[in-house]
């Protein structure tokens, strides 16, 4: 690990100057900046999370606390096991029939970010299940001792005392779908232009790295874009640690 | 049915699946008193409390037949709110169970949940239930830290201020001083025994000497059976059935 970081921050880092990340990309990416790229991850990523999460949160609370362990239940989580098997590109390929060409949503954010969505289900929902079940049976049970409801216990004790855990899924899931770029080429496209809405067709970081290693247009670009997207991670895993930190120093 | 008692449980029987765990139960629990459940373990006592509030009814796969009438209505009644019944008859269990919340919130749990109470009156009533718990001077100052950080017996305390929150008609307790030291165990048996004042309460005592201190009226269960049930004094002194002598001496237990 020490040697991948080594090669791609010395060959990236001297990239790294304000205007690489505040210039849109010239002349296919060989000169500019990698503005555009960054705000289609974000976008992507944002659409992802934010229809992925509530959706495997939701299930995972509705297998833990809402149903027993059945044959349903039982077929719900064999079919997210499997989700989480499938390799990228046939998620890829799944978004690309079935939102871009079905739906007639083209390549956009929205193609590219429900696609991503189906992908980090499988995390979301077992990161989510495992820290639900966590949660002391006790707890549950002076819910229902002061008179609350099942709901009441599900917002007011399960969830506040799972979300580190939920949160820590989440994370992994930003990470996957940043890293992402087979699916996101299918499915969101590769367009350099900024996008102006959901609709618009974008290109991520990975996948401006990956086309501008591929085809030979720029390795000094590419290192640059590497190093950036490196940084990018390593922020935001600094920052939701904290984050996490507080929270559970609040709470005990 | 003799006059004024607050609890009434008629022939219940209890089951887990295909398990008795109780027999043809009939007490009467009368208000202002501290009854009693005393028995070895797995004789069903905690059954009997949590039949009270109907929080046996999170076992699945469990029956009863019989019922329970609490001031006359029958709690087994399909009409019956649970929430409005578990808000008349709280529970403390026997490990200290504070929620991963500051003391006020734990307290104001109860209160929240049902949103009976205004904001402005919200930190009235968590203070007059820390207070009946004896437990105010001690936290009055750090409402706002975490209830995980307070000792056992103050979370104990805590949980029957809780409860108190509620200002509810029954307490049970189930063993509350089974994890406690001396000291603690005598700061909730000195709040038990001011409380009994305005409520009814039904304790599972987690030893007989606590049994014999505390209670007013007393019954001892064995296998899931009511063998004997009378004032306190004459259970523990001069008890009517061998078993309960043999218990109560402790040549078994």
């Amino acid at each position: 690990m020490i040697l991948i970081l080594f090669q791609i921050l010395k060959e990236g880092l001297p990239v790294l100057q304000l205007h690489f990340f505040l210039d849109s990309p010239k002349n296919m990416g060989r000169d500019g900046g990698i503005f555009s790229t960054i705000i289609g991850t974000a976008a992507l990523t944002a659409v992802a999370i934010i229809v992925g999460a509530p959706l495997g949160v939701g299930t995972a609370i509705f297998l833990r606390e809402y149903t027993r362990e059945s044959k349903t239940s039982r077929m719900i989580r064999f079919g997210t096991d499997c989700l989480a098997g499938v390799p990228s590109i046939i998620f890829g390929l799944f978004g690309f029939v079935f939102f871009v060409i079905r739906l007639n949503m083209g390549w956009s954010i929205l193609s590219g970010g429900l696609t991503l969505a189906a992908m980090i289900l499988p995390t979301v929902i077992s990161t989510a299940e495992e820290s639900i079940n966590a949660v002391p049976y006790s707890y549950r049970e002076v819910n229902y001792s002061l008179g609350g409801t099942k709901w009441q216990m599900v917002t007011r004790v399960v969830l506040p005392s799972a979300l580190p855990g939920i949160f820590t899924g989440i994370l992994l899931s930003i990470g996957r779908s940043i890293g992402e770029t087979a699916a996101i080429i299918l499915t969101a496209g590769s367009s350099l232009v900024m996008p102006t809405s959901l609709f618009s067709p974008i290109r991520t970081m990975s996948v401006h790295f990956y086309i501008l290693a591929r085809e030979g247009i720029s390795m000094k670009m590419a290192y640059g874009t590497g190093a950036a997207l490196i940084l990018l991670v390593l922020i935001i895993n600094i920052l939701a640690q904290g984050l996490i930190n507080r929270y559970i120093r609040h709470r005990t | 049915m003799s006059q004024g008692s607050k609890i009434v449980i008629k022939d219940f029987n209890f089951y887990y699946e295909s398990v008795q765990v109780l027999r043809n139960i009939t007490i009467d629990f009368q208000p202002n008193q501290i009854f009693t459940i005393f028995g070895p373990a797995r004789s069903g006592k905690t059954t009997v409390l949590k039949s009270l509030n109907r929080l046996t009814d999170l076992f699945f796969g469990s029956s009863h037949t019989g019922t329970i009438f609490l001031d006359g209505m029958d709690i087994y009644d399909p009409k019956v709110n649970l929430t409005h019944l578990r808000r008349r008859v709280g529970m403390v269990f026997d490990l200290p169970t504070p929620l991963p919340m500051s003391i006020f919130d734990n307290v104001a749990y109860g209160p929240r949940l049902n949103k009976l109470i205004q904001r402005r009156r919200l930190s009235e009533t968590v203070e007059k239930a820390l207070k009946s718990a004896v437990l105010w001077e001690e936290v009055k100052d750090r409402l706002n830290t975490s209830a995980l950080r307070l000792s056992g017996g103050q979370q104990q305390r805590l949980c029957i201020a809780r409860i108190l929150a509620l200002e509810p008609e029954v307490l049970l307790l189930d063993e509350p001083c089974s994890g406690l030291d001396p000291i603690s165990t005598a700061s909730i048996e000195e709040t038990l025994t001011k409380l009994k004042e305005n409520y009814t309460i039904v304790l599972i005592p987690h030893n007989i000497q606590q049994a014999s201190r505390m209670a007013d009226r007393a019954g001892f269960f064995l296998n899931g059976e009511l063998v004997e049930e009378g004032p306190a004094y004459q259970v523990f002194t001069r008890p009517k059935d061998k078993r309960t002598e043999d218990y109560v001496t402790g040549k078994f237990g």
